[in-house]
Formats: structure tokens, C-alpha cells, sequence
């Protein structure tokens, strides 16, 4: 009963909050909804006893992610006009996805693969199940090859925006920490005996 | 469960809520005077010292001050988000206490297992607090966004660069706390420290102790890390706008993370409610807590009297190159030696886990 309210006000709160990020007018406050919206969705995860999920998403997508995002979209200067001006020339080709995706969640929904039949409810993990623990065991095991890819995969791509982005101008001034830290007062400064 | 179940469970919620929420107000506004007479001690000066006994009314006098005073909202500046940002920055930090293990108790031998004593014993307490505690900044991001000044939004800048450069190396130093505890629960951490002060984990971990005690300071943006107040430069950088009440939450809400990050210190390195000495145990275990906790918080007060503030390139490189690498060599050394014939027998002092 409570638990049943607790999912309707997460899952209503996630899609009022999805809806807010497409509809506000202010970059800004589409991050807030977006970032408002992922908070839910954590909410969700904490329902079906998913609680290392739901706080890795908090960690890593509302306290890392969206706040680079967050940083970007303050930093840019919006045209609020002209972001509406080529609203009826994109309407048809957006409507069209619009429809299709439509089309094809109510194909889905209405299939029964999805139905409350089809998909048992797998009830509540016991208490003394630690998903993290679990979480880790197959992470390391079984999957060990995928995580490792993945892991590579996201440092190859750390060290290419690095390489890509990373500018080094000639005529720049640099401090050496190391040297100005093994500076000797004797050098710089002289007692003079007045 | 019936409906009167409910209710009793949720007053007995809300009892545990005040009776950390109370007590956390009062410290902070305590903290701000202990704060002010430490300092002056320490510059050779009074410190407040006329409202009340020795000033002990001070807070007060100062609470009622800004209570009282009108809160001004620029024309220019977005109303929702500045009137939003200083609850944005208060409301995670309370939040987090939720987690937070205070000892434990039978409650004078009502009950037969020692309970803790925390509003949720959560498994991932640890990641819960990283997670939640890691929002704040969100509330000096719309100030400064919200306030549509240019000091202010210099703040924000600097306080989403401050971010990016502490975090990473805080998180791995929690890893190596994990690697030793074997859990993510905090009453599990400090129950693997029990049994005297060589069990504690700033002996094995002093480097990672360090590392994440600086990166405290830095997340609660207190001197030497307070770039973004920065008032000598961008005059008090995000909340440069924000008058009466509203500038006491952003203050209420640093103090707040003050006591947070002395507190996790105090559990994850320095043997939570444990005393240093096993014969020192007839001592409550919570007076323990708080008292590691306070002189923590002492930490924070002294630093703020002794180093000048970094420059932000300053801080990011300590971030960067300083703080990431020795945690990243850190998780190696203690991996490495779990693994290690002979090494693993000196860490497996700290590890209760390690005979499975």
C-alpha cells in the first residue's frame, strides 16, 4: 500500500519531470528537471531493493555528470527567439519520430510481453541479500572481460579528449611547484644590519 | 500493517529526526562561536566576548539579527532558483545524517542486542552519504546562476572546478577504507576498527587519511579551499547577493557539512565509538564519537587560522596530480599486500574479515 503510493509519486514525479525538461523554456531550468527527473528514477531503484543502483545513480549522473552539464548550459548565452523560430519548419519531421515511437511503445505495451502475467512480480530480496555484495561477485567472475573492456574503452577515451582538446602554447607562462617549494630564504632574502 | 502501525512507525521517525536535527542547529550555531573565540585566541585578540557570559549569547544575538533582517531579491535575479539554492544547499546535508552512526546502545539493557544508533542502518551508508553530500553544490551553482551577478557567477564557476578536482580522489579514498572493512555499512566500519586506537584505520591508511580529511575541507568549501566565497577577489563570490535569513542558511548549511565530514572522518579513520584504549571503554561510546568529532571540527577552525587560500589552478592541481595519484598508489599497496604471503598477515591486523 505505501510502497504502491511511494512508486506513484516517484513514477509521476520522473514523467512531470521529463516533461518539464522538453517544455521549459530556460536551458537552465531544463537541467534542474532533467537532474530533478534522474532523482526519481534513483527513487524507482530503491523500490525494487536496487539500492546500489539507485545511489550510483545519484552519485554519478546528479552529483558528477549533471553538474558538467550544468556548467555548460549556464555558461551559454541562449536565443530564446531564435530557438522558437524554426518550430513549424521541424514540426513534421518531429512529429513523425513522435508518432512512430508512439507507435511502437503502445505495440510494445499492448504485445502482453509486458503484461503483469508475463512478467511475474519477483517479490522482495531477502533482507540478509546484500546487492552489492552481489553486484560484485558476477561483476568480477563472470563478467570480469566486459567490465575490463568497458574500463579500457572509457580510458581510451579519457586520453583522446585529452590529446584532442589539450593545447600547449609556447609563449605561456608556467610555475614549477617543485621549485618554487625547495625555494631557499637564504637566496632571495638578505639581513642588513642597520 | 495497519493504519495506526503507520503512524506510530512515522512518529517514531520524526522523533529521530528531531533528535539529530535539534542538537545539529545547536552545534552549528555553538561552532560559529567557538569558531570566532579559537581564532581570536589564536590572532591574539578577545573574540566576541559582551553578549552574555564570556558571549555565550553571541549566536543568538547574531541569529535574531539575521532573522530579522530583510531579505532583498535582485530585480534581474531568477526568483525561483534564488529563493530555492539556499535550501538546495541546506537540505542534502541534513539529509545525510540519516546514515550516520551515533554508537550503540541496549538502551540501558531493554534490549538484548546492541541497537545502532542511527535513524537508517543503511548497507551502503557509506555511498549514500558520498552521493547525497556531493548535491550541495547544486545550491552554490543556482545562487550563482540565480543571483545574475557576475561575482556571483564567477563563484559557481569556481565552485563547479573545485568539485570536479576533490571528488575523485575522495571517492578513492573511501575505497581503501572498503578494502579494509570488507563493507559499505558505517556501523560495520567502525566495528572492524574495535579494540584500542592501533586498530583504527589512520594508521594503515595515514596518506588516505589525510587525502580525504583535505578534500573535506575543500567539499565544504571552508579556508583554505573557500574560493568561491573568495572575498577578497569576487568580494563573497555565490552568495554575494543574499541578505538576512537566506545568508544564514548557506552559513547554516556550511557548518552543517563541517560537522558531516568531521563525523564520517571520525567513523571511517578514527575508530567511530571506540575508545583508544580498551580499560577507557566505561565512557559512552557516542561521547567518544563526538568528542573525535570536535576536535575534528577544531581541525577545520585552525586551518582556517593558519593557511592563506589557495588560488583555484592551485587547488586543482593538488587535486589532480597530488591527491589522485597517492590514492590511486594507495588502493595498489593495499591490494597488493592483501595478496602478498607475508604482507598479508601485517594487514590482515586491521582486517576482522580476513580468516574467511
Amino acid at each position: 500500500m505505501l510502497e504502491l503510493g511511494f512508486f506513484y509519486m516517484f513514477a509521476g514525479l520522473a514523467v512531470m519531470a521529463a516533461l518539464g525538461v522538453v517544455m521549459s523554456r530556460n536551458t537552465v531550468h531544463s537541467v534542474m528537471f532533467l537532474i530533478f527527473c534522474f532523482f526519481n528514477a534513483a527513487g524507482l531503484f530503491f523500490l525494487l531493493d536496487a539500492e546500489f543502483i539507485g545511489i550510483l545513480l545519484i552519485l554519478i549522473y546528479v552529483g558528477a555528470v549533471m553538474v558538467l552539464f550544468m556548467f555548460v548550459v549556464m555558461m551559454l548565452e541562449v536565443n530564446f527567439a531564435g530557438l522558437r523560430e524554426g518550430f513549424l519548419r521541424y514540426l513534421p519531421i518531429g512529429g513523425m519520430i513522435a508518432l512512430v515511437l508512439f507507435i511502437e511503445i503502445v505495440a510494445a505495451g499492448s504485445s502482453g510481453i509486458f503484461s503483469p502475467e508475463g512478467m511475474p512480480d519477483p517479490g522482495h530480496a531477502a533482507q540478509h541479500v546484500n546487492n552489492t555484495v552481489e553486484i560484485g561477485k558476477v561483476l568480477y567472475t563472470r563478467y570480469l572481460l566486459g567490465f575490463e573492456v568497458a574500463a579500457i574503452i572509457l580510458l581510451v577515451a579519457l586520453i583522446g579528449s585529452v590529446v584532442l582538446t589539450l593545447r600547449v602554447r609556447k609563449d605561456a607562462k608556467y610555475q614549477n611547484i617543485s621549485r618554487q617549494v625547495n625555494v631557499d630564504p637564504a637566496d632571495r632574502l638578505r639581513k642588513v644590519k642597520m | 500493517m495497519s493504519w495506526l502501525d503507520t503512524a506510530i512507525t512515522a512518529g517514531i521517525w520524526a522523533l529521530e529526526v528531531l533528535a539529530i536535527a535539534i542538537p545539529v542547529a545547536l552545534s552549528v550555531a555553538y561552532i560559529t562561536y567557538a569558531e570566532r573565540r579559537v581564532i581570536g585566541w589564536m590572532q591574539i585578540r578577545k573574540g566576541c566576548n559582551r553578549v552574555g557570559w564570556a558571549g555565550l549569547l553571541q549566536p543568538i544575538a547574531d541569529g535574531l539579527k539575521l532573522f530579522l533582517k530583510e531579505t532583498i531579491i535582485p530585480t534581474t535575479a531568477n526568483k525561483f532558483l534564488f529563493v530555492a539554492a539556499p535550501v538546495m544547499s541546506l537540505l542534502p546535508v541534513l539529509v545525510a545524517f540519516a546514515v550516520v552512526p551515533f554508537g550503540e546502545t541496549t538502551l540501558g539493557g531493554l534490549w538484548e542486542v546492541a541497537h545502532v544508533m542511527a535513524i537508517s542502518n543503511l548497507n551502503i551508508g557509506v555511498l549514500y552519504v558520498m552521493a547525497i553530500s556531493s548535491l550541495g553544490i547544486y545550491g552554490i551553482l543556482m545562487a550563482g546562476w540565480a543571483s545574475n551577478s557576475k561575482y556571483a557567477f564567477l563563484g559557481a564557476i569556481r565552485a563547479t572546478c573545485q568539485m570536479v578536482s576533490y571528488e575523485i580522489a575522495m571517492g578513492f579514498a573511501i575505497v581503501c577504507v572498503l578494502m579494509l572493512s570488507g563493507s559499505l555499512n558505517l556501523a560495520e566500519i567502525v566495528r572492524a576498527q574495535s579494540g584500542g586506537f592501533w586498530h583504527w584505520y589512520f594508521i594503515p591508511l595515514f596518506p588516505v587519511f589525510l587525502v580525504y580529511f583535505i578534500s573535506g575541507v575543500a567539499e565544504t568549501n571552508r579556508s583554505p579551499f573557500d574560493l568561491t566565497e573568495g572575498e577578497s577577489e569576487i568580494v563573497a563570490g555565490f552568495f554575494v547577493e543574499y541578505s538576512g535569513m537566506w545568508f544564514a542558511t548557506f552559513s547554516l548549511a556550511e557548518y552543517g557539512a563541517m560537522i558531516l565530514i568531521s563525523l564520517i572522518t571520525a567513523i571511517m579513520f578514527l575508530g567511530g565509538w571506540h575508545a583508544p584504549f580498551p580499560f577507557l571503554d566505561v565512557i559512552p561510546g557516542t561521547v567518544w564519537l563526538l568528542g573525535k568529532t570536535a576536535f575534528l571540527i577544531f581541525m577545520f577552525i585552525w586551518f582556517r587560522a593558519t593557511f592563506p587560500r589557495y588560488r583555484y589552478d592551485q587547488l586543482m592541481r593538488l587535486g589532480w596530480k597530488v591527491f589522485l595519484p597517492v590514492t590511486l598508489v594507495w588502493i595498489a599497496v593495499i591490494g597488493i599486500s592483501i595478496y602478498t604471503p607475508v604482507l598479508s598477515d601485517i594487514i590482515g591486523f586491521w582486517r576482522p574479515g580476513s580468516a574467511l
